[in-house]
């Protein structure tokens, strides 16, 4: 039940109404918010790190076709292939041309990328038989949504309606006894994962980083179940798209120090697994068949314009995290892949500014994403470029522009501003002035549906003043 | 008092009163005047002046804010020092000028000369003026929500605070999340009114659990929407703008209040 990025607006409105999402939404909130800030605070070179990460992307980007080549001459090296794919169906038709025609078990680890390109529909449309591994996203994937957050894909799900959808889902596994317990709910999937990892043909993963110099993909995880996916079936295919790519373990090494702080407010996550091409005669395990489908998808459109600084974003989550706006409504009212501020930028961009009109708006320009960003992403000021191009291109609501245009003109004519502002608030402030405060009024029930309007004191400041002296 | 270095002559200040404290607040401005007199700054208040020009650059037209942020520098720039009770407006002419003119050289310097002459009311009086003293008193428990333009563009989180310290018979409370956001965002709050609501109730909700009698903070925005929706929930809590229980002048209703 994907939803609409055109209806964003009746998709937040009845997000703020569903208890449930709000009760999941508050337990998750502090959590993430804490942790963060309790592991900045032990890392006094965060700052530092924090440049230094930014450094490394900015030269990577300046050198993105080096990067890729030399990766993809290395995973070659390897024993592995690259594919790559300009577009979304381009990079699912790669995927599904590795599979082949015969149908086949497909397990999946976490990857924002295969949702981005629609990964899961076009294996099901082509008769595969898709599980996800990942427990948030397995749980999504029973319950038929899409994720709400980039790293915590069921973060909108209470552990009740969770024990409901194992019951439910499980039964015809036999296991009907009710779990309540977040450890024997991750148990119940461990098991029911565990036959399935044992029968599949492939295993598809996303990647955190793709290492130039070595060739390797690497996933960052806290369960462990990526690593099952991408070593046990017999062809492992990565997702990733081209940003992802980093000269070095080196750096690499300095955006994990950074990432797992940022995401969970872990020192480093449970699992940071890298994977260098298939399986060589003397590996105990390793899949057969090592592929990489690097995904472009409009991101080489960014390099070198307004928007290049969000190609160094590490998908660590803090700016949902941070943003009272996701925190209120939850990830899918946004109506696409990537929720709240990041999604907010990038949404835009990738399917249309006409098509995600509400998206750069449904924001304070509080700055506190662009705060925690690891990557220093200046959030608020690209949500801003893109109300420049709405403005421009006469996206926002006519009656919108009419009244910032009659605004406009006053604002512009300081002594007509200051005459007709003086009526005004000289009216306003006679028949509020007694109780204070408006209830309603017309033209601002925008304001007054939720609270009352103060009353202007009276006169305008500038009025007093040029009488008093 | 400020120790003055030399007996050159008191800096002059422009202050740029805002539109929200013109329009709905003069008190504010009024109170701005004092503490700057008192710390023997000459003030003026420029005719040329309407707003600083963020309803039209947050709403995506950088025409007439580019046409407005001439029009400030125009008024502003032969004063020492250009200060305004506001966070966020001190934040566009300071941060965002220079951006909006970026492609007009000449303004563009302008506007940068006039960038480093530009501070909010609080951080300039202990920053620049280093003032020590406030003669004002003021009996009540207050927390404070920090404005995030004035938070996170100007650094100002201290600023106030040691002030209010030197008021007597103030007692500050910090309430959880003050850093926070309260879902006013200019034409935000009524373009999503339902999201800004469900923001600024969660900001009033941590302003009653701190149980102090009043909140107080340095942006007209903020205030207006905080004061609207504690009045909305019957609440007596009282709103004031910073300025106000620094000068002394908090004695009349409060934001939202009624005569009494
Ligand atoms: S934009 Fe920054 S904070 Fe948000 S997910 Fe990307 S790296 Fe993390």
């Amino acid at each position: 039940m994907q939803g609409s990025t055109t209806e964003f607006k009746r998709q937040a409105e009845a997000a703020l109404h569903d208890a449930t999402l709000q009760r999941a939404m508050a337990k998750a909130k502090g959590g993430f918010v804490d942790k963060r800030r309790l592991a900045v605070a032990r890392l006094p070179e965060f700052a530092q790190i924090r440049a230094e990460a930014k450094a490394i992307k900015e030269h990577t980007l300046a050198h993105l076709d080096y990067y890729l080549e030399q990766f993809e001459r290395k995973v070659l090296e390897s024993g592995g292939r690259v594919h790559w794919a300009r577009t979304a169906d381009e990079a699912c038709a790669a995927v599904l041309a590795i599979i082949g025609a015969a149908s086949k078990q497909v397990l999946k680890g976490k990857s924002m990328v295969s949702e981005e390109i629609g990964l899961n529909a076009a294996m099901e449309r082509a008769g595969h038989t898709v599980v996800e591994t990942d427990l948030g996203e397995y749980i999504i994937q029973l319950a038929h949504e899409p994720p709400s957050h980039i790293i915590a894909p069921a973060v909108h799900k209470t552990r009740d309606q969770i024990t409901d959808l194992f019951q439910a889902e499980h039964e015809k596994y036999g296991l009907t006894e009710r779990v309540t317990e977040t450890e024997d709910i991750v148990n119940e999937a461990r098991q029911v994962l565990r036959t399935k990892f044992l029968s599949a043909d492939v295993g598809i993963t996303g990647a955190n980083f793709l290492i130039a110099e070595t060739g390797s993909t690497v996933i960052v995880t806290n369960e462990g179940n990526g690593d099952l996916t991408q070593i046990l079936p017999r062809t492992h295919i990565v997702t990733a798209s081209i940003e992802k790519v980093i000269p070095s373990l080196d750096d690499m090494t300095v955006l994990l120090r950074l990432l797992a702080r940022s995401a969970t407010g872990q020192e480093m996550s449970s699992y940071n697994t890298l994977s260098t091409g298939p399986r060589r005669a003397d590996d105990l395990d390793g899949p057969e068949e090592f592929h990489v489908v690097i995904v472009d998808n409009g991101r080489s459109d960014m390099l070198g314009n307004e928007f290049h600084d969000m190609l160094r974003c590490i998908r660590c989550g803090a700016c949902l995290n941070h943003c009272p706006v996701y925190g209120a409504i939850g990830g899918h009212a946004y109506g696409w892949v990537y929720p709240g501020p990041m999604g907010s930028v990038l949404t835009p961009l990738m399917i249309g500014l006409e098509n995600a009109r509400d998206l750069p708006n449904a924001c304070t320009l509080n700055g506190r994403c662009g705060e925690v960003c690891p990557m220093s992403i200046p959030l608020p000021d690209m949500l801003r470029t893109l109300r420049f191009k709405e403005h421009e291109r006469k996206l926002s609501k006519a009656r919108a522009r009419g009244a910032l245009k009659a605004w406009g003109l006053l604002a512009r004519r300081p002594r007509l501003y200051q005459v007709v502002t003086a009526l005004m608030t000289a009216v306003l402030g006679s028949i509020g002035g007694r109780a204070g405060r408006f209830r309603s009024l017309p033209l601002a029930s925008g304001w007054t549906q939720a609270r009352d309007l103060p009353a202007p004191q009276g006169a305008t400041f500038q009025r007093m003043w040029r009488r008093r002296r | 008092m400020v120790s003055a270095p030399d007996n050159s002559p008191p800096p002059s200040v422009g202050l740029f009163v805002t539109c929200l404290i013109d329009l709905f607040r003069p008190n504010v401005g009024f109170a701005a005047v004092k503490l700057l007199e008192k710390a023997d700054c000459k003030v003026e208040v420029p005719r040329a002046q309407t707003c600083c020009g963020q309803p039209a650059y947050n709403n995506g037209d950088q025409h007439t804010t580019a046409d407005i942020a001439r029009q400030v520098i125009a008024a502003f720039e032969s004063f020492d020092y250009v200060v305004a009770a506001s966070g966020s407006c001190i934040g566009m002419i300071k941060e965002h000028y220079p951006r909006v003119l970026k492609d007009d050289p000449s303004w563009l310097d302008r506007a940068q000369r006039l960038a480093g002459r530009c501070h909010e009311l609080t951080a300039f009086l202990v920053d620049v003026m280093q003032l020590q003293e406030v003669e004002s008193s003021f009996a009540a428990t207050a927390t404070y929500h920090d404005s995030c333009s004035g938070l996170r563009e100007l650094g100002i989180k201290q600023q106030p605070r040691a002030l209010l310290s030197k008021v007597g018979g103030v007692t500050l409370k910090e309430m959880e999340d003050s850093e926070v956001c309260c879902g006013f965002g200019g034409t935000f709050c009524i373009k999503y009114p339902k999201i800004s609501e469900r923001m600024v109730s969660d900001k009033t909700a941590n302003i009653v659990a701190s149980e102090a009698e009043c909140i107080l903070g340095g942006d007209m925005g903020c205030l207006l929407n905080i004061a609207g929706r504690l009045k909305r929930e019957g609440s007596p809590i009282k709103v004031y703008h910073v300025a106000e229980v620094l000068a002394g002048m908090a004695n009349q209703s409060a934001i939202g209040d009624g005569k009494s």
